[in-house]
């Protein structure tokens, strides 16, 4: 008898617990799946899911993802939306491969799916939506760099490994932004490589003060190498002397920025990028765009994306951060 | 009509499963109910048929680990094992095996691995809980130093049709073997003398042995038996995802156990049924389905089958408190 009880009261809370039981058949329902629930990174995405959902007026935005960030868990609460007959589906995908056999099925059942943040392979979605791509972020590094400076001085960079593909990658485009005329006040004297350990990326800036006297600015495009370079500069009492620079999370930057070590830095800001795929999986759900390699999709406030030939596309180049708005993002992620 | 019950059940064992049984399918019905009641996507035949995939290869595997369980032993190392499959059927898909040779490669992994568990548990007299949290991390960690970051992805053109295939556009294959299984294991379990002796060494082990059981053997086939679901389950359920990574079916091992035990078998062995795992399975299920229909967030799922868990323990200890044995 309590047994029945209980289950019944399990009911009624599941049933109070409902998102988005109630729909109405003219509004476009689009899922948002993320990695896993209780990210900071994925609910400012949804923030921002919901800010496109606003603009667009017909939008419902269903935030969902599994507990722990496992590809079968994500399986199945696809399997749920399909069952639901969402319009889209927007993810951030556990594994490349796993998600694809899912996703093509949804697919077959006229529910197109983006991937963003962490893709999907090719087959298993409409496209792609990569938070920035190489150029922006080699070009957004010397900018932000060259501001600080004032448009001169002697500059390094403190990398990952040496075999790091995106470091790499990275570097190569800041080199080339060098070239122009705009940064030709800046010379990138040193390359370094702290291997993302705390312990040898710090080691490897003091390095860089002995070395180059007259550094002014340390460039590092790894979260591990950016902190750890803040701290040398704070350590050896080389605050406004030598500024660091790169690509950090707010949180564990925003003591650094305050320290004066740092003036500027970057990455992908969560907001935008949930504003993004939501936008985007609109205007394929409203057949604005087939989001077809070579097609331009429009995203709102945020431009438009232009589809390249793998079906990928980069929002924007990175966010920049400094001490006014370091604070209000160091609570999310 | 709950009292008369509780009484037969302490005359007689078996009809307590009848009445856990009875109350399992009440739960099962209710939590039907209130689905259709919450979402209009729930009770359509399709969907119905699609949310199987959400417990049917942990299904397969619940039903030889009653079997383990009843006998007084566990295996923690399932879901290792679906990664070791899983890796080994990536490695052979990658020589140009087809779909039907990497099945039967997939199950005889798993037999293996459940042999090598089976082999020390007996021949070692070691516990099965220790020895098979041992191979948990063994058969995972193989899996991890031969894939590291990459992954298995270049199945034969047609092995998808395994976890993801429809008889009819609409009975998925995976759900059909679990439910042929499940007559096998009911009819195994509660029709032959092999039935009989696994209840036997799960209530007294050492008087099964002085009465002829060779206990042994049992124990050592019953965790092969179990390392082949979890082959079967390792090949749905790559075949399902199209790619192998060594942190496949991460965790499953404890939402297996949950399946048994919710189902009424006792964690300390001796009782337990077919029924009772299958009625389980359909359960955790249909919640899952149902809630996720909802857009409930996981960790609530989870909460709330954690909660069904502990009633289900709750429940014939509570019954038997409140009902004194010199009561009647």
């Amino acid at each position: 008898m309590w047994i029945k009880k209980t289950a019944a009261a399990l009911m009624l809370a599941a049933g109070a617990m409902t998102v988005q039981a109630a729909e109405s058949t003219d509004s476009i329902r689009i899922a948002m799946l993320v990695k896993s629930l209780g990210n900071g990174f994925f609910e400012a995405a949804r923030d921002g899911g919901e800010e496109a959902a606003k603009e667009l007026g017909n939008v419902d935005l269903i935030y969902t993802g599994p507990t722990t960030a496992t590809s079968e868990g994500q399986i199945d609460v696809i399997n749920s939306l399909i069952s639901q007959k969402v319009d889209a589906i927007v993810v951030s995908a556990n594994d490349p491969d796993a998600l694809v056999p899912i996703a093509k099925k949804a697919m077959r059942r006229g529910i197109p799916v983006l991937s963003f943040d962490s893709g999907i392979s090719k087959d298993g979605r409409v496209f792609h939506i990569n938070p920035s791509n190489a150029e922006l972020i080699g070009y957004k590094q010397i900018a932000m760099i060259s501001e600080t400076l004032g448009g001169k001085g002697e500059i390094a960079v403190l990398s990952a490994t040496a075999q790091a593909t995106n470091q790499n990658i990275w570097i190569n485009e800041m080199k080339k932004t060098l070239k122009k005329p705009e940064f030709s006040g800046l010379k990138l004297v040193d390359v370094v490589y702290g291997d993302d350990q705390s312990d040898k990326s710090y080691r490897e800036a003091v390095g860089l003060f002995r070395k180059h006297p007259n550094l002014k600015g340390i460039i590092a495009p790894t979260t591990v190498g950016i902190t750890a370079a803040a701290k040398a500069v704070a350590d050896q009492g080389l605050v406004g002397k030598v500024y660091v620079s790169g690509l950090g999370l707010p949180s564990e930057m925003a003591g650094h920025v305050k320290s004066g070590a740092v003036d500027t830095f970057a990455i992908w800001n969560p907001i935008d990028l949930g504003y993004t795929a939501v936008y985007a999986a609109h205007e394929i759900v409203a057949k604005k765009s087939k989001g077809e390699p070579g097609d331009r999709v429009r995203i709102g406030r945020m431009g438009s994306l232009k589809i390249d030939g793998k079906g990928e596309t980069a929002m924007a180049e990175p966010f920049v951060f400094n001490k006014v708005n370091v604070d209000n993002f160091a609570k999310i992620f | 009509m709950i009292a008369t019950e509780t009484m037969s059940w302490k005359e007689k064992g078996s009809s307590l499963f009848k009445s856990w049984e009875s109350l399992l399918l009440i739960l099962l019905l209710l939590i039907c109910l209130a689905n259709t009641w919450a979402s209009p996507y729930f009770l359509d035949i399709y969907n119905l048929m699609d949310s199987t995939a959400i417990f049917s290869e942990k299904a397969v595997i619940a039903l030889s680990m009653a079997l383990i369980i009843i006998s007084r032993d566990i295996d923690l190392s399932v879901a290792s094992i679906i990664a070791l499959t899983s890796t080994v059927i990536g490695y052979f898909a990658t020589l140009g095996f087809d779909t039907f040779t990497l099945l039967w490669i997939g199950v005889f992994t798993g037999a293996i691995c459940g042999g090598l568990n089976g082999f020390i548990v007996t021949k070692f007299a070691v516990p099965a809980i220790v020895v098979t949290i041992g191979t948990m991390s063994l058969y995972r960690g193989i899996s991890w130093i031969v894939l590291g970051d990459r992954a298995y992805t270049d199945y034969p053109e047609n092995f998808w049709v395994l976890g993801q295939g429809y008889l009819f556009d609409l009975i998925p294959y995976e759900f059909i073997a679990f439910l042929v299984l499940a007559v096998g294991f009911g009819l195994l379990l509660h029709k032959t003398t092999i039935g009989r002796n696994i209840y036997a060494l799960g209530n007294n082990p050492r008087a099964a042995l002085y009465s002829g059981i060779n206990v042994n053997r049992y124990r050592f086939w019953l965790f092969v038996l179990n390392g082949t679901m979890a082959g079967l389950a390792g090949v749905f359920l790559t075949s399902r995802l199209g790619a192998t990574r060594p942190n496949i079916a991460m965790g499953w091992e404890l939402e297996i156990i949950t399946i048994v035990v919710l189902g009424g078998v006792n964690i300390l062995g001796g009782s337990g049924s077919i029924a009772g795992v299958v009625l389980a399975a359909f359960i955790i299920g249909m919640l899952t389905f149902g809630l996720g229909l909802l857009n409930v967030p996981g960790i609530l799922m989870t909460i709330i089958i954690g909660l069904l868990l502990i009633s289900a323990i709750a429940a014939p200890i509570l019954i038997k408190k409140f009902k004194p044995a010199g009561g009647k």
